[in-house]
């Protein structure tokens, strides 16, 4: 127990000195003010408040930064070691494999949730502040900073993955850059040009949304359109999350850290020092 | 229970089809200093992953102590020092040390030990500013944690400066005088040559040496070397001596170790044709030479 958390005290400093941590917060409140700011024009025409309309905006943002994020701190984690020559030598100490992977997850999940709960926490602040907000609307700011969190926690996990399967630490960088484009980017523009090609509408009325949620970063935008009302208003996004049973999106979202962490403790465990 | 702090019997490793070790069997008693030696690529430090359990083996055992290699118990008795280890460079030294004190669940005297290898000025600046032979001691400083029982240095000497090296045998020593054995991978022919019990040489993943220094000598039978200087003419000397010129003035005569006295006498009744003489015995080098280069050809 202890020896897990002596990992991630160690990491947790790493994050701190090498400004990590000050970076993503950084990134992250710099993006949701820009986009609560050039968001707020629509509120008027939709009736909604302008922390709902942010939520909207701040959502799309956290799609791609979260995993991206994510894969930053994640990448490197076994990879880096490997190349330093360090994890021969700290999986000869009596700390196992799952221990020195649950330490890693654990530091590098806190500074993402400290970053994404100060970045969306101030531009939830200031749009509420200058444009109003209700109980939903607060509600619905939560629910972004979670599932934010959880997007994250998987991106974290499948960037260990990576970092096992690649050899070295650039390889395992762009293996990373490449999963990143495939959920966030290629898959949406597959299933799209899939919705395109079906004639007969079967695919895009029952499977396509089934699709749609097993990728996390979908099942993150569901999640929080399905939620909320004003926020699916504000998105445009409905007809998907209408097709799907409310536990789709969350039970897609919950699965998948537990699904990508066990892989990578698989690919971990095979590992050669 | 066994005496021995290490036994390795009959290990064999593969690397997809080529077999990397050979039917190696090796044993290390507590407070034994034993020097690995050979090539690169000769399955040194296969040798070492393998008994830290870090890569599995095909056949044969492989004990620390009782412990099987991997388990808890093993790596709790055993240290290691990586070939060119290097650690996270945002880390201080104090905390990457601390780090380790905490993963082996010992309370450890950070500093005393970071002083002991050297560091005590350097602690608390970052191991990014650190030179090679600052992060090698670095090394060292975790194998002193919590006195292992087996001790497993793969090159400990790469990147250390000659004061440094000294410093290093002296820490082995320590190590060695409390009980714990140590292995020491190595290609510094002359420090291990002075420093260690044994020596065992590896070619090509076999053991083809594993003896004390003076028994090895024996063993391989190697020629002494005696250079002779002539007072006058070095070309009579050789002639009457039946040894080959070098360099002007000096004959070189190479004999069986058990013809050494009768080779002195024979200089010796020459009287003032001989002016002066050195002896050389077969070095670590001309054995390691010999062990782990015959039949390479």
């Amino acid at each position: 127990m202890t020896r897990f958390l002596a990992i991630t005290r160690a990491e947790m400093l790493i994050l701190r000195r090498n400004r990590w941590l000050f970076m993503a917060t950084l990134i992250m409140v710099l993006f949701a003010l820009a986009l609560t700011f050039a968001g707020s024009a629509p509120t008027g025409t939709l009736g909604v408040d302008m922390l709902t309309v942010s939520v909207a905006s701040m959502t799309t943002l956290s799609v791609y930064l979260a995993p991206l994020l994510a894969l930053m701190i994640s990448f490197d984690a076994i990879a880096g070691e490997s190349d330093r020559g360090s994890l021969a030598l700290i999986l000869t100490y009596p700390a196992g494999r799952g221990e020195i992977l649950m330490g890693k997850f654990t530091a590098h999940l806190a500074a993402l949730s400290f970053a994404m709960i100060v970045g969306f926490g101030t531009a939830g602040a200031v749009a509420a502040w200058f444009g109003g907000a209700g109980a939903e609307s607060v509600l619905a700011l939560i629910r972004l900073i979670l599932t934010s969190i959880l997007l994250g926690a998987v991106f974290l996990a499948l960037g260990y993955l990576m970092s096992s399967l690649a050899g070295g630490a650039t390889a395992a960088a762009g293996l990373s850059a490449g999963l990143w484009l495939i959920f966030v980017v290629l898959y949406d523009l597959g299933l799209l040009g899939a919705v395109v090609m079906d004639q007969s509408g079967g695919f895009t009325q029952s499977v396509f949304p089934w699709v749609m949620v097993a990728n996390p970063a979908d099942a993150f935008r569901l999640w929080n359109i399905a939620g909320s009302e004003g926020v699916a208003i504000t998105s445009g996004m409905t007809g998907v999350a209408q097709a799907l049973p409310v536990w789709a999106a969350p039970a897609s979202l919950l699965l998948w850290p537990v699904l990508a962490f066990t892989l990578a403790r698989l690919a971990f465990r095979r590992v050669e020092p | 229970m066994t005496d021995k702090a290490l036994s390795i019997e009959n290990v064999q490793k593969d690397r997809g089809k080529t077999r990397v070790l050979h039917d190696i069997t090796l044993s290390l008693k507590p407070g034994e200093r034993v020097a690995l030696l050979g090539h690169n690529g000769a399955g040194k430090s296969t040798l070492i992953k393998a008994i830290l359990g870090l890569i599995p083996h095909e056949a044969g055992t492989i004990r620390i102590g009782d412990a099987i290699p991997g388990s808890g118990t093993a790596r709790q008795d055993t240290a290691y020092l990586p070939e060119a280890v290097s650690f996270h460079p945002a880390l201080t030294g104090r905390e990457q040390l601390t780090l380790f004190a905490r993963l082996s669940g010992q309370k450890a005297d950070i500093e005393g030990l970071l002083s002991r290898v050297g560091l005590g000025d350097a602690m608390d600046r970052r191991i990014g500013a650190y030179s090679k032979g600052m992060r090698q001691r670095l090394g060292l400083a975790q194998v002193l944690l919590g006195q292992p029982k087996l001790a497993l240095l793969d090159e400990p000497t790469s990147g250390l400066d000659p004061i440094s090296r000294q410093d290093l045998y002296a820490i082995i020593d320590e190590l060695a005088g409390q009980g714990t054995a140590v292995l020491i991978a190595s290609h510094a022919l002359t420090e291990v040559e002075a420093r260690t019990d044994r020596i065992a040489i590896l070619r090509k993943g076999r053991l083809v040496a594993d003896d004390t220094l003076a028994n090895l000598s024996e063993a391989a039978g190697l020629p002494i070397r005696l250079r002779v200087r002539a007072a006058q003419n070095p070309d009579a000397l050789a002639q009457a001596m039946g040894g080959t010129r070098v360099n002007g003035a000096s004959v070189e005569i190479l004999c069986a170790p058990d013809q050494k006295m009768q080779a002195l006498r024979h200089i010796a009744s020459m009287g003032d044709a001989v002016a002066d003489l050195d002896m050389t015995p077969p070095r670590l080098e001309d054995l390691y030479r010999h062990f782990a280069q015959e039949d390479l050809s």
